[in-house]
């Protein structure tokens, strides 16, 4: 799906060194941007270093994405503020440790759309 | 410390959540795998049933599996042994589940994250350490690298592949 007429997504990806997902996080990110045509949106990359840098940035694991300061799936009651790897629900029930990549792509193109560029 | 492959593992003796009493030796099995793992990394989630199928799988071949946690309970609460009782209550788990708590076993083995997994003989010799098999994401590989390396050892062989990079959330250690 390319939208012609976007306007400013903001992402920003929070990442833990102890969690290897990190890579495959920001692959899925870049990709899903190409693919709405977004190729040119900055990626931002926010290192949380310990649990000081959890707590303030209300980090629930590695790798957090936020699109326009929200986080891509909204946190479940149980989550825990931490360094720890996150665990996403693939749309099959299947666990995994990045988010299912249509979950990121239509959470980009809803953020895309709203601030899309009026002519 | 890293346990090199050929080399006897170390012995143990941990709980699991029944009040069972479990050793890596005193036991007639033809292997033993043992896999340190935990209730809230990603990476030993999407490989549990895997590895709980290999586990059914090889059993009738004299194979024990035996899953270690050995995370640090207080700063991961999910994983303290409360929640591993309640894990094992709630799911179908054909090995029993060791609670490591002071992280002893898990540092004599030099294990590294969670799933990692370590294929013994029926001398306690290291065979196999590593990934269950090559991706995470792919149910279709099956424990391939694990089964190989089970197979070779119950052949009287050695693995092909000794050793893989295990890939995983790290343990979370005492601090």
């Amino acid at each position: 799906m390319a939208l012609a007429t976007l306007g400013y997504v903001n992402v920003e990806l929070l990442w833990w060194e102890g969690c290897p997902s990190t890579a495959r996080a920001l692959a899925a990110v870049r990709e899903a941007l190409t693919e709405l045509g977004l190729d040119g949106a900055e990626v931002r990359m926010r290192e949380i270093r310990d649990d000081g840098d959890a707590r303030e940035s209300g980090f629930v694991g590695s790798p957090t994405i936020l699109i326009d300061g929200v986080d891509l799936v909204p946190g479940a009651a149980d989550e825990q503020i931490g360094l720890s790897c996150r665990v996403y629900r693939r749309r099959d029930g299947r666990v995994s440790p990045i988010p299912d990549p249509d979950d990121l792509r239509e959470a980009l193109a809803r953020a895309a759309q709203r601030t899309e560029v009026k002519p | 410390m890293t346990i090199a492959i050929g080399a006897e593992a170390p012995d143990f003796q941990l709980p699991d959540t029944d009040g069972a009493t479990w050793t890596a030796s005193d036991s007639a099995a033809a292997a033993t795998v043992v896999v340190f793992t935990c209730n809230h990394c990603p990476y030993a989630l999407a490989w549990q049933d895997r590895l709980a199928d290999a586990a059914r799988d090889y059993a009738a071949r004299g194979v024990r599996f035996l899953a270690i946690n050995a995370n640090d309970a207080e700063r991961y609460p999910r994983d303290s042994f409360d929640a591993m009782k309640a894990r094992v209550s709630g799911e179908d788990w054909p090995m029993p589940y060791l609670h490591d708590a002071t992280q002893e076993v898990a540092h004599a083995y030099g294990a590294k994250v969670t799933p990692d997994v370590f294929v013994l003989d029926s001398g306690r010799r290291l065979r196999y350490r590593g990934a269950p098999d090559a991706d995470y994401d792919d149910p279709g590989e099956n424990a391939q690298w694990l089964r190989e390396a089970l197979d070779a050892v119950l052949g009287g062989a050695e693995p092909a592949r000794a050793e893989t990079k295990p890939v995983g959330c790290s343990i979370k250690w005492k601090q």
